[in-house]
């Protein structure tokens, strides 16, 4: 037996990750070699924990090789798992880091979805800081940002970073690899807390009930407390044909969206900067994310330098009936969720619509006015909503009518 | 050495390079009690009748200037990290077989690495100046004679000043000089902006070199070094690469996280009523202390707020400012860029000034104590918002201490930086090296948040109800450590191999040998 496994990340460029190499061997013992950036004040708490991760894989006889680039320990202990269990070619027990403050965090079906944030689920540097920049969503990525040889380590890595990191009002989103595949990856992230997973490359209805039943399935296994969403994104011209019944194909998708690179392949189009190759797509995931009532989410805007290019784009989606949109630069993050806030001007004209709807009613009117405008029922709802998220926001007092009069 | 604890209790040595040093006895405790250092009375009938001071080389210059073993040469670093003149002015005295040299420089860079050949060599015997890079690790592996002493800008030339360090030789680089000596950093070629660094060693040293690449007819203007102080001029075709005083630390940091703490600094100065018309301000030269300028800009062109100054090494961002007409005036220390440096040519409200003016704390006042808000980087600070800015947490010296002690005297002290570099936490309890005393620094701003100092309630009152993420250091630091683990003590030896000064020339801390600087890394 002299089975290697190799985890993580080496080189001078690295950084908040560790490099680990777990050589088997059938006697002498473990022979750990840790080299660290930050030896000088972890070296030994860095030799401890290898060696207690060790034992509780019941690895007794191997050489070990660390190279730490300031990895934190729920990096060094997903690194090491992944490395043992490359070396033993098999799932290993899970090693799980102590819980944090957002581990147990719920959300609900409703909550606002302005901007999420994508971090690839293989660097762990991304995910300690991203809440400061204030997404609604922090979605750690297991799909396309990380490459196919590095998926196992990412759902290790992903895992302990849904327990530890305090990502704190953050809805912690993760995206899974397209089903059959994502099966696979949910068990570990349901038991880490995980709040909403995102379905990639959609197609079929079907799919999402059998997640829907495993999510469950799981849940009462793991005893998992937190509700799990999910959100389905369209990809394809099949996925959009079948968009309708994706959307309420279960009581936990609380979103749907979609994908354009993958979309406009699919369709033989190309990308143009009005975006008329995907108008249709857009649309259609809009209605039927308002039909099966959910929450309609466009997809990102690629070129993180321009943010004008960005906040216009946000405008179109706001006016196609778009309530959020993905960023993939924390710079991203304020102007979407500017767009999508609601500003004084929106909050007041829809004050306006509420309190005409509120006096008609008390007066016994079908209609109410505005002005010299008749306001229809679906207005009233629409202002209803703008003023739920300008409360939910905090930009305006949950008891403003009464404030009012 | 005797070591005996300071009025903040570090150990410190009670004699530095053979000279009686004073124990930090507390802040503005310090009293100085004799008389400025005074030089021998120098006659015109030494120098040239026609008035022409320029010598066939740097080496005749020297030999004129009656250079010898042991004694202390002084140059300047408005070059910053294209200086070329130390490394040529001490390959110089290796030729010439000198020993046991001092070098006095008011700050060291990596381009002065090669420099360690002559320290081996005995050419040098030791540096009293800030040490960084391969200097700093060849200090603190014990490899240096004597004792590196780190002082500010001020400190230096407060040193220079009261005679604690006496100059033999200065060196000093002129982008511009005439025959008599005059000189400037506004233009030839090589201009980069002001010479404030060299000004005490001008007026103090007991003799001058001038060195230029632009020889310009009398009167070379303006005369930011008077020929009254020189004794020879050294043409030459090259002193530096002012393209390279542009170093990393001026560039506006792109990572979002610093973007992030940069703007919550922006963001404190103008909710605690700091942000107001005719205020001043300091920007330093690490990534958010410039960044933060940025952003301040932003929120006084919203607010329609005007400064009365800032206070650089500046950038084309402050530039910027004053061209825009966000600031009355730039009143600069040193330009950090060529567009800083085109401005102090051209705008007569861009003006620059010396340590030994605006720093100088044996001095008749000391204007930075009529600046509003500071904004300085640090490497550690502890829970009593003590800070360290010289070593890194392994205790390797990593920065100057540069303007960075003097400016704790603004009226609002800000220390902005990550709580946690790669695991390495910034909130420690204690610092390794203590450079400023937390009594002066009023407010520590991370991307966890804004910790302001209790001594402190007029800001903390300012600042109630404005939506800022106060939290207290104590937070802070038990929130890193919940992600990173506490971190262990690091090993060091006892043997003393620099000191820290405060302002006032009295001993602040020490800084210790390691065992092995290159495994630390």
């Amino acid at each position: 037996m002299n089975k290697i496994g190799v985890a993580g990340h080496q080189g001078s460029e690295v950084r908040s990750d560790v490099w680990i190499s777990v050589k088997l061997r059938e006697s002498g013992g473990i022979d750990l070699v840790a080299k660290s950036r930050v030896d000088f004040i972890y070296g030994k708490s860095i030799r401890e924990l290898i060696l207690s991760g060790l034992k509780y894989f019941g690895v007794e006889h191997a050489e070990v090789a660390v190279e730490d680039s300031g990895a934190v320990p729920f990096v060094i202990m997903a690194r090491l798992e992944t490395a043992v269990m490359r070396a033993l070619g098999q799932r290993v027990p899970e090693w799980l880091p102590e819980p944090g403050p957002s581990f147990a965090r719920a959300t609900t079906r409703e909550r606002w979805r302005r901007s999420r944030l994508y971090l690839p689920g293989n660097e762990p540097k991304y995910f300690l800081n991203a809440r400061i920049h204030e997404p609604d969503g922090v979605i750690l990525d297991l799909e396309d940002s990380v490459p196919s040889e590095e998926k196992d380590a990412a759902l290790i890595l992903v895992r302990n970073a849904l327990r530890v990191v305090d990502f704190e009002s953050c809805e912690r989103m993760v995206r899974i690899n397209p089903l059959p595949a994502g099966y696979e990856e949910i068990k570990p992230l349901i038991s880490a807390g995980v709040n909403v997973i995102l379905v990639p490359k959609c197609e079929d209805d079907e799919q999402i009930e059998e997640l829907d039943e495993q999510v469950t399935t799981i849940q009462k296994q793991t005893q998992a407390k937190n509700e799990v969403y999910l959100m389905p994104i369209i990809e394809t011209a099949r996925g959009a044909f079948k968009a309708q019944k994706i959307a309420r194909a279960a009581e936990r998708i609380c979103a749907l969206t979609y994908g354009l690179e993958d979309y406009i392949a699919d369709i033989g189009g190309q990308k143009t900067a009005d975006g008329q190759e995907s108008l249709w797509l857009r649309s259609v995931v809009v209605n039927a994310a308002r039909a099966a009532g959910v929450q309609p989410i466009d997809t990102v805007y690629a070129d993180v330098a321009d943010l004008d290019g960005l906040r216009e784009s946000c405008r179109q989606a706001k006016a196609l009936g778009f309530e959020g949109k993905g960023c993939i630069h924390p710079r991203q993050v304020r102007v979407v969720n500017e767009v999508f806030t609601p500003n004084e001007e929106e909050i007041r004209r829809a004050q306006e619509i509420v309190r005409a709807e509120r006096i008609a009613r008390a007066q016994g009117r079908s209609v109410a006015v505005v002005g010299s405008k008749m306001i229809d029922p679906p207005v009233v709802k629409r202002a209803q909503r703008t003023l739920e998220l300008a409360v939910a926001l905090g930009r305006l007092s949950a008891d403003w009518d009464k404030e009012v009069e | 050495m005797n070591l005996v604890p300071n009025a903040l209790g570090r150990m410190v040595p009670t004699e530095v390079n053979s000279r009686p040093a004073v124990p930090f006895p507390g802040v503005d405790r310090f009293r100085p009690s004799s008389r400025r250092a005074s030089l021998k009375i120098p006659t015109v009938l030494d120098y040239p009748r026609d008035g022409n001071k320029v010598v066939k080389d740097l080496r005749t210059a020297l030999e004129l200037c009656g250079i010898r073993d042991g004694i202390t040469i002084s140059t300047h670093h408005h070059f910053r990290d294209g200086d070329t003149l130390a490394l040529q002015l001490f390959d110089t005295c290796a030729e010439m077989g000198l020993k046991d040299l001092v070098w006095f420089p008011s700050a060291a860079f990596p381009c002065h690495a090669p420099l360690i050949k002559h320290l081996d060599s005995g050419v040098i015997h030791h540096i009293e100046g800030s040490l960084n890079g391969p200097l700093g690790d060849y200090c603190t592996a014990g490899k240096m004679h004597g004792l590196g002493v780190l002082r500010s800008h001020g400190g230096r030339a407060q040193a220079i000043q009261d005679g604690e360090v006496h100059i033999d030789i200065a060196v000093i680089a002129a982008p511009s000089a005439d025959c008599f000596g005059d000189a400037n950093a506004v233009n030839g070629s090589a201009a980069c902006g002001v010479l404030g660094y060299a000004q005490a060693d001008a007026m103090y040293a007991d003799k001058v070199i001038v060195v230029t690449n632009n020889l310009v007819p009398f009167p070379c203007i303006p005369m930011e070094i008077s020929g009254g102080y020189v004794d020879w001029v050294v043409v030459q075709d090259s002193i530096g690469d002012p393209k390279k005083i542009v170093s990393g630390t001026t560039e506006l940091t792109r990572s979002p996280d610093r973007l992030y703490i940069s703007e919550l600094v922006a963001r404190f100065i103008r909710d605690a009523g700091i942000m107001k018309n005719g205020f001043s301000f300091q920007a330093g030269a690490g990534g958010i202390s410039l960044a933060f300028a940025v952003y301040l800009a932003e929120m006084m062109r919203e607010a329609k707020v005007r400064a009365g100054w800032i206070h650089g090494g500046t950038t084309r961002y402050l530039v910027k400012m004053l061209e825009e007409g966000l600031t009355d005036a730039l009143v600069d220390g040193q330009a950090f860029d060529l567009e800083a440096v085109r401005s102090i040519g051209v705008n007569r409200n861009h003006i620059g000034t010396a340590p030994i003016v605006s720093y100088n704390h044996h001095s008749k006042g000391n204007f930075i104590n009529l600046m509003d808000a500071v904004v300085l980087g640090a490497t550690e600070v502890d829970l009593n918002f003590n800070a360290n800015v010289v070593t890194h947490s392994d205790g390797r010296l990593l920065h100057g201490i540069g303007g960075w002690q003097n400016c704790l005297y603004a009226k609002c002290v800000i220390l902005a930086m990550p709580a946690v570099r790669d695991r390495i936490p910034v909130i420690v309890d204690e610092v390794t090296t203590l450079c400023g005393p937390g009594e002066m620094i009023d407010v520590v701003v991370t991307e966890l948040g804004i910790a302001i100092n209790p001594r402190r309630e007029d800001l903390l009152e300012a600042v109630q109800g404005k939506g800022l993420p106060l939290k207290s250091l104590e937070q802070m630091k038990a929130e890193v450590e919940r992600l990173c683990g506490k971190p262990q003590l690091p090993a060091r030896t006892s043997r003393v191999v620099a000191v820290v000064k405060w302002v006032d020339g009295t001993v602040l801390d020490s800084v210790y040998q390691l065992s092995d600087v290159a495994g630390t890394n």
